[in-house]
């Protein structure tokens, strides 16, 4: 049980996805603008890696793995990205419109955000397991949307703020995310 | 001719990847702690942009518009598993110090970015050209990020002694938020000098190029959804 909690906490805070493992920076400076949109990507993105971790894995055990393919790793991992993404959005546009509403413009991002397939390719090199995969992709997702929506928060407080022109936008947002690494440096000494 | 060398000039400056096109964010925050990681990313993505664009431009007019996404990824995605090969056999070290970001390629927003908008619909030697130039600039980007901080970060290039005795490496800069706050520095210093550039043109000063998820091009959507 503790060794959950400790993968859960790890992945969450002490190793952050985008923080300290630089992964899916483009949508984390690229759409932390507003607080509304980075809650509703940080829940796509954490819906996705779920399911994406889930999915390579069984693709990886039970197809690549017997039949000798495991070079062709990167290829299917991100086929099977991709056309989950389709299915998802398929099946929520169908289904559940309320969470398509709020999730779909957000969607068609995810297939070209590294975290996905990142928390995926992270998940087969540490040689877990699958319900520690998905805990560990689940954890994970949860850190990308907890830096994503605390960037926006503050990028949101430092647009009425006068900047030199040149730091405005992208620079300052960089900075910013740049201390609050700094900040989470600090959950290092924790586990 | 000329056109050529303006398609491959472009990605040396005007376009400069990751500071004017700001594309392809992760390996340039994640490989550039020392100059040679940055230098052997750079070569890696070189190789994929430049045959990715090549490929997806000869086959432009076969490819149904609707399937296109999936078919430029499967295109790159097959080129990214020869690098990763190619890597393994003669660059093991760098392809272990590299870890997850080669594959990782395959994600970059430059190379779908470029053959959605470039390689699409150019014919192969213009494509050719853009992604070599392209490539380039996005190699001499991350060698000069990564030279920075590997000399601000641990006094060395290229694993070479640079600074003098008794000279103290910021840590900071070799860790996760140097990669941060360097960037973000050296894009403000970018914005700074192209506005006394405009200045003296007469021109007003303008914020620096915005970073959209939606410009990589990879999703199909051409702009932010916010």
């Amino acid at each position: 049980m503790q060794e959950y909690f400790l993968l859960f906490m790890g992945a969450m805070f002490v190793n952050n996805i985008v923080l300290a493992q630089y992964l899916g920076n483009c949508p984390f400076i690229g759409t932390s603008k507003d607080t509304g949109v980075a809650i509703g990507m940080g829940g796509a993105v954490v819906f996705v890696a779920v399911m994406a971790a889930g999915i390579t894995w069984l693709v990886q055990a039970y197809i690549l793995a017997p039949f000798g393919l495991a070079y062709l790793q990167t290829l299917a991992f991100i086929l099977v990205i991709a056309a989950l993404v389709q299915f998802v959005e398929m099946f929520l546009k169908k289904m559940v419109p309320p969470l398509y509403k709020s999730l779909g413009i957000f969607l068609p991002l995810i297939t070209t955000n590294c975290a996905v397939m990142g928390i995926a390719l992270i998940c087969q090199r540490e040689e877990f397991g699958l319900l520690k995969t998905v805990l560990f992709a689940f954890a994970s997702g949860l850190g990308f949307m907890i830096a994503l929506v605390l960037l926006a928060g503050i990028r949101e407080r430092l647009a009425v703020r006068r900047l030199p022109i040149a730091m405005r936008g992208t620079p300052i947002g960089l900075v910013m995310a740049g201390l609050m690494s700094l900040a989470f440096f600090a959950f290092k000494g924790m586990i | 001719m000329n056109r050529l060398w303006k398609e491959f000039s472009k990605g040396l400056w005007t376009d400069l990847p990751p500071f004017k096109l700001v594309l392809g964010l992760c390996p340039v925050l994640a490989v550039t702690n020392t100059a040679s990681n940055g230098l052997g990313m750079g070569m890696a993505v070189v190789f994929v942009l430049t045959l990715s664009n090549l490929l997806i431009s000869l086959v432009r007019n076969l490819i149904p518009a609707k399937v296109r996404i999936a078919c430029f990824i499967a295109i790159s995605a097959s080129l990214v598993v020869a690098v990763e090969l190619l890597m393994q056999a003669f660059a093991y070290p760098l392809y272990q110090q590299l870890g997850i970001f080669v594959p990782l390629i395959v994600v970059n927003c430059i190379i779908l970015g470029r053959a959605e908008a470039f390689a699409s619909k150019n014919p192969p030697l213009l494509a050719v050209a853009d992604g070599l130039g392209m490539g380039l600039g996005f190699t001499m980007s991350l060698t000069f990020l990564g030279s920075l901080r590997e000399v601000l970060g641990a006094g060395q290039l290229f694993g070479v002694n640079v600074t003098w005795q008794g000279f103290e490496p910021f840590g900071f800069m070799v860790q996760a938020p140097g990669a941060f706050v360097s960037l973000g520095v050296l894009l403000s210093i970018m914005n700074f000098s192209e506005n006394i550039r405009r200045r003296r043109k007469g021109l007003a000063a303008v914020q620096g190029p915005t970073h959209d998820c939606g410009s990589c091009g990879g999703c199909g959507q051409s702009s932010n959804p916010a």
